[in-house]
């Protein structure tokens, strides 16, 4: 049990990486951008062929974040200097991708069996007492210890790192003109920042973090697969929904912590309900769709019956004043 | 400083829907006027507007401001000269923002964008200055997202982003009319200090006759994408209400009677 759910955080800190692109479209730049689901291909494919091919893992990662910048760029460029909706050029971008994934990879799959990765490397340097420390832990509770900690230590790190950068990124001058496109274009535009450039910048960025997931995926997992980033989009949707809906959004900083631990709790979830024992696999992408319908109706619920309570309580005080009276 | 010259545009030509909004438009602006502009619905007060700002493209004819065409620059690159506030106090401001990152994206507008922090220490301090000029408490609640202020304090706060960086052009489009009317004396004044303040070359359009007679040095009358008054000056200090309609109703009375008789 605490084995599969150590399993469900460390799957979840790197989904992290890809919501916070999709909050860096859907809530920042008010882009419902659709080409998640083939640019997370496209960084596991360009990570595993290069590693297969014998760059260096740190090279291939970083080779699979620039693919999917470009990926988010041209969908940026359909949409602003195409002027085609912008759902619709996300989803022409994803189909196009699918091609060119399949492209890049020359087949459907590519293991990386036996092969270099981050963690595999990382592996090789971690120093043993980190990992006897926590499984001690696990152990003194009664539970299976997992196989390693590295990636669970290593991926919180780069998680938080790339948390703080986006903060800085949306405070800077840049990053405010950014923000402003997706709250007011035309406000923006009259304070000569040019919305078109910023559209495709932000598209693209969220795009290079997606693909930086995939490739982090692939590494873990041991293969790409052309199919693996079918309904990535909702899932990046639900863990900002979910984020959201748990640990608010007031501010940057609150609402990209919230996005991270939103991917996690998704997982937790996801885990939890696979165990029981009527669902299978193939319920999965049920199960999130049921999980982001409760995230979004619940706070509203909730909400409603708190103002209605409140609304109870100042009528009976009233009533109780005039009463006395 | 700005000089618009021979500007025509024509909305759908060549369709039952055709619409001349301006028809050769001829107006300069010196260092310092502020220009108001009244007509009446369709005059193409704000097809003038928009030619200026890069909204619209003229068909003919240039904008030149401080001495430079910008007849085809972009919107966006345009707006380096030209300070703006909407008629609907929404469009100036970005609402999930807060009124500091605001200032912070104006104060942008004549400077290239970085990477780097958009609202400092120093800035702050000096935004809490302008915010004061206000009177409107503003400057207690830099961190208050602008989505949070009532329409009146976010057109306030709109004019104030728009002078604080003292644009070449300031442009002003009914920016009252959506305000109740104590709130519009409040921005009206507002608007006379800051221009004043200054020394903003400015042009207003406004539906309130008695606005346009109380601010600026001169006053155009629109009607058919025409300019077919121009009073400046002492003339216009004197000017009334009254005269407005007359001379209106003689200009367009005339072209009626000589309309009749060609017709006739």
């Amino acid at each position: 049990m605490l084995l599969s759910l150590f399993g469900a955080v460390e799957s979840g800190i790197i989904y992290a990486i890809m919501a916070l692109g999709v909050y860096l479209t859907f809530r920042v730049l008010d882009f419902p951008d659709l080409t998640v689901d083939g640019s997370f291909v496209t960084g596991a494919g360009v990570a595993a062929i290069s590693i297969v091919n014998g760059v260096s893992p740190i090279v291939a990662t970083l080779l699979a974040i620039v693919a999917g910048f470009i990926a988010g760029c041209i969908t940026g460029l359909l949409h602003t200097k195409g002027k085609i909706n912008a759902l619709l050029s996300g989803i022409l971008m994803m189909i196009a991708l699918y091609s060119i994934n399949l492209r890049i990879m020359d087949s459907p799959t590519v293991s990386l069996h036996s092969q270099p990765t981050i963690f595999s490397q990382l592996r090789d340097i971690w120093p043993a007492g980190i990992d006897s420390f926590f499984n001690g832990i696990f152990e003194a509770v009664g539970s299976r210890a997992p196989a390693t900690w590295v990636i669970v230590i290593f991926m919180f790190v780069v998680v938080l790192a790339i948390k703080f950068l986006t903060d800085y990124f949306l405070k800077t001058e840049i990053g405010l003109a950014l923000r402003a496109t997706g709250d007011n274009q035309r406000m923006i535009r009259s304070f000569s920042a040019n919305t078109d450039n910023l559209i495709v910048l932000g598209v693209g960025i969220s795009n290079a973090m997606v693909a930086l997931s995939g490739a982090l995926i692939a590494q873990i997992g041991g293969f790409a697969d052309v199919s693996m980033g079918i309904g990535m989009i909702v899932i990046g949707l639900a863990s900002v929904i979910i984020g959201e809906a748990l640990f608010g959004k007031k501010t940057i900083a609150i609402a990209t912590i919230a996005v991270i631990g939103g991917a996690i709790v998704y997982r937790i979830v996801v885990t939890l309900a696979l165990r029981v024992d009527f669902l299978e696999t193939g319920d999965m992408k049920m199960i999130t769709a049921f999980i982001v319908i409760v995230a979004l109706v619940a706070p509203k619920l909730l909400q409603a019956r708190k103002e209605k309570k409140r609304r109870i309580q100042k009528r009976q005080a009233l009533g109780q004043v005039r009463e006395g009276a | 400083m700005l000089q618009i010259k021979d500007v025509s545009i024509t909305f759908n030509e060549g369709t039952p829907d055709e619409k001349k909004a301006l028809q050769g438009i001829n107006l300069e602006l010196h260092e310092g006027d502020f220009v108001t502009v009244i007509g009446s619905n369709g005059a193409g007060k704000s097809t003038l507007m928009n030619v200026i700002s890069g909204n619209l493209v003229p068909d003919v004819g240039g904008v030149i401001i401080a001495d430079k065409d910008v007849t085809n620059l972009p919107e966006f690159k345009r707006s380096a000269y030209i300070g703006r506030v909407f008629q609907d106090p929404m469009a100036g401001t970005a609402p999930s923002m807060t009124i500091e990152e605001n200032l912070a994206m104006a104060f942008s507008r004549i400077r290239k964008r970085k990477l780097k922090p958009g609202v400092t220490k120093s800035r702050k301090a000096e935004f809490r200055e302008h915010l004061k000029t206000l009177n409107l408490g503003l400057d207690d609640r830099l961190n208050a997202k602008v989505g949070l202020l009532s329409g009146g304090e976010r057109q306030a706060l709109s004019l104030l982003m728009a002078t604080f960086t003292n644009p070449n052009i300031l442009l002003l489009d009914e920016h009252t009319a959506a305000l109740d009317p104590s709130r519009a004396a409040l921005i009206t004044n507002l608007t006379k200090e800051v221009v004043a303040e200054h020394g903003l070359t400015t042009l207003m359009v406004t539906h309130n006759m008695q606005q346009a007679l109380d601010l600026g040095n001169r006053l155009i009358m629109m009607d058919k994408g025409q300019i077919i008054l121009d009073i400046r000056g002492e003339r216009k200090q004197e000017l009334t209400i009254e005269d407005l309609l007359k001379e209106f109703q003689r200009i367009r009375g005339e072209q009626f009677e000589s309309d009749r008789a060609v017709l006739g």
